[in-house]
């Protein structure tokens, strides 16, 4: 005990600058997959046929397989295989990387719950704006976006909390995020070593992140619970 | 003139003809309802006269302008069809009204939105606002809902909701307003203080369009009366003759059924 409260102020410091690599990895994919997520969901939802149809496969195909070997494919493929290392080398290089993985895995998820909020409005209320000489754009912004929002946020606020706890994955590239901060006093750092706690000491991180994100996403379902 | 002539309009889903040739026409200031069964196309003309659906053939003319012409390709583009359409109003059956905005609310957004498109609209933001707004208190009022303008949608009966509907309707000022079976989503004691809304816009000489079920409304609000079956309008003139004298057997029949409901007591709702 007393060895871990000597041990404790260096692992912190270390922790937390892993967990500062955690969040930009986090906030990059959301900024990223929020708006690609809408561009597959339309693709997906065109009414060009061929459109549609490779929009779906693509959602089938990184639905369909784990995140964390799109991660290797994405990393080490173009240099491996194909001879041109295009990430770059070091940290940068690696969480370049990890960020168009995580940007493209979340947007295909997010892209399905958007498509589920989409025809999840009525008919009927375009269809009231366009009576009322509204145009498309005008019932989009003014009268089904809103609407939207509000269908979108409770399996929206699902995927945000898993995404903090997906992307612990990237320690699989050693991108030097809060995982890998903490399994290096495991073989040895800053004169620690054989270190096991600060492993398990990582989840408290992920649970105060997560416990802040609920109470906020709470907080927005509530706000749009105003009308029905 | 005429306020609206339709003429020989056909609409056809898929392989299903919906509407088979459907001529009438309207004075400014006249009621006319349309009574058939279900599936008789009553709907469908309704969404044509407001562009919700394309017909395949006919001519829809309002104050003898050729609003559309099956013919004439460029009758049915997108711009030329938004104001167009706003020689009509339409009340759904479902209402549709927008949840996120007060009742209040939804009779200004179309109004407001139009107004940003005037050109003095930035000088005069706030005036116009204002005047927006007391237009639209002022159609709530007449509707009977001075004590629900701060409601949402979910805080309204059915009735209610249904009034909002009329004032949103009111609001753009149009030559013709529409309702598709404005009182078939309501609870049957819901339906009286909707009938009485649409009776005094008749006694105002409202100029309306009105697809009911309610065949006691339908003949007293009435100045003519259209009979559909198929496709086809099969009768059609004032209600008295529709009502007392049909000349069509298929007209006969289908009011049989609805005089004996109505004394069964299972319809009779004013």
């Amino acid at each position: 005990m007393e060895l871990i409260m000597e041990q404790f102020p260096i692992v912190v410091r270390a922790l937390n600058v892993g967990f500062v690599q955690t969040l930009k990895l986090f906030f990059i994919t959301l900024i990223g997959a929020c708006p690609l997520g809408l561009v597959i969901a339309f693709g997906s939802m065109s009414r060009f046929g061929p459109l549609s149809f490779i929009s779906k496969i693509f959602v089938w195909i990184i639905r369909g397989t784990p995140l964390m070997i799109q991660l290797l494919i994405i990393y080490y493929f173009p240099g491996l295989v194909l001879h041109k290392p295009i990430w770059g080398g070091g940290e940068g290089g690696r969480f370049l990387a990890a960020s168009v993985s995580f940007i493209v895995n979340y947007a295909c998820y997010f892209s399905e719950i958007y498509r589920g909020g989409i025809q999840g409005v009525p008919v009927g209320q375009e269809e009231a704006g366009l009576v009322l000489g509204m145009t498309r754009s005008q019932i989009f912004f003014k009268v089904t976006l809103l609407q939207m929002i509000k269908r979108v946020v409770p399996p929206m606020s699902n995927e945000i909390i898993t995404l903090v706890k997906d992307t612990s994955l990237a320690r699989i590239i050693a991108l030097q995020e809060i995982i890998w901060a903490g399994q290096a006093f495991m073989k040895g750092s800053q004169g620690i070593s054989g270190a096991i706690w600060p492993m398990f000491f990582t989840a408290v991180y992920y649970l105060i992140c997560n416990g802040i994100l609920t109470l906020l996403l709470g907080k927005l379902e509530k706000k749009l619970d105003y009308f029905q | 003139m005429s306020i609206l002539e339709v003429e020989h309009i056909c609409k056809t889903f898929e392989d299903t003809e919906v509407l088979k040739d459907i001529s009438f026409s309207l004075e400014k200031g006249q009621v006319v309802s349309i009574i058939g069964s279900s599936g008789s196309g009553k709907t469908t003309l309704l969404r044509c006269l407001n562009f919700l659906e394309r017909p395949d053939k006919g001519v829809i003319r309002v104050n003898g302008e050729v609003l559309f012409d099956a013919a004439d390709v460029f009758t049915g583009q997108e711009a030329e069809i938004r104001k167009k359409r706003l020689h009509f109003g339409l009340v759904f059956q479902s209402f549709n009204l927008f949840p996120q905005y007060t009742a209040l609310g939804n009779v200004m957004l179309a109004k407001e939105l139009q107004a940003k498109e005037r050109p003095d609209y930035k000088e005069k933001k706030k005036e116009i606002h204002e005047e927006i707004q007391a237009q639209a208190e002022a159609l709530l009022d007449q509707m009977g809902l001075s004590d629900r303008k701060g409601n949402y949608p979910h805080q309204l009966s059915g009735g209610q909701c249904q009034r909002v509907a009329i004032a949103r309707a009111l609001a753009l000022q149009p030559d013709i307003l529409c309702f598709d079976e404005p009182t078939s989503a309501l609870d049957p004691e819901l339906t009286g203080e909707v009938l009485r809304v649409i009776k005094s816009l008749a006694d105002q000489k409202t100029t309306m369009i009105i697809v009911t079920h309610e065949m006691a409304f339908a003949r007293d609000v009435a100045d003519q009366v259209i009979f559909m079956d198929d496709g086809y309008i099969l009768e059609q003139g004032d209600p008295m003759q529709v009502f007392e004298n049909p000349r069509e057997e298929r007209t006969r029949q289908f009011l049989m059924r609805f005089t004996q409901r109505e004394k069964g007591g299972v319809s009779k709702r004013r």
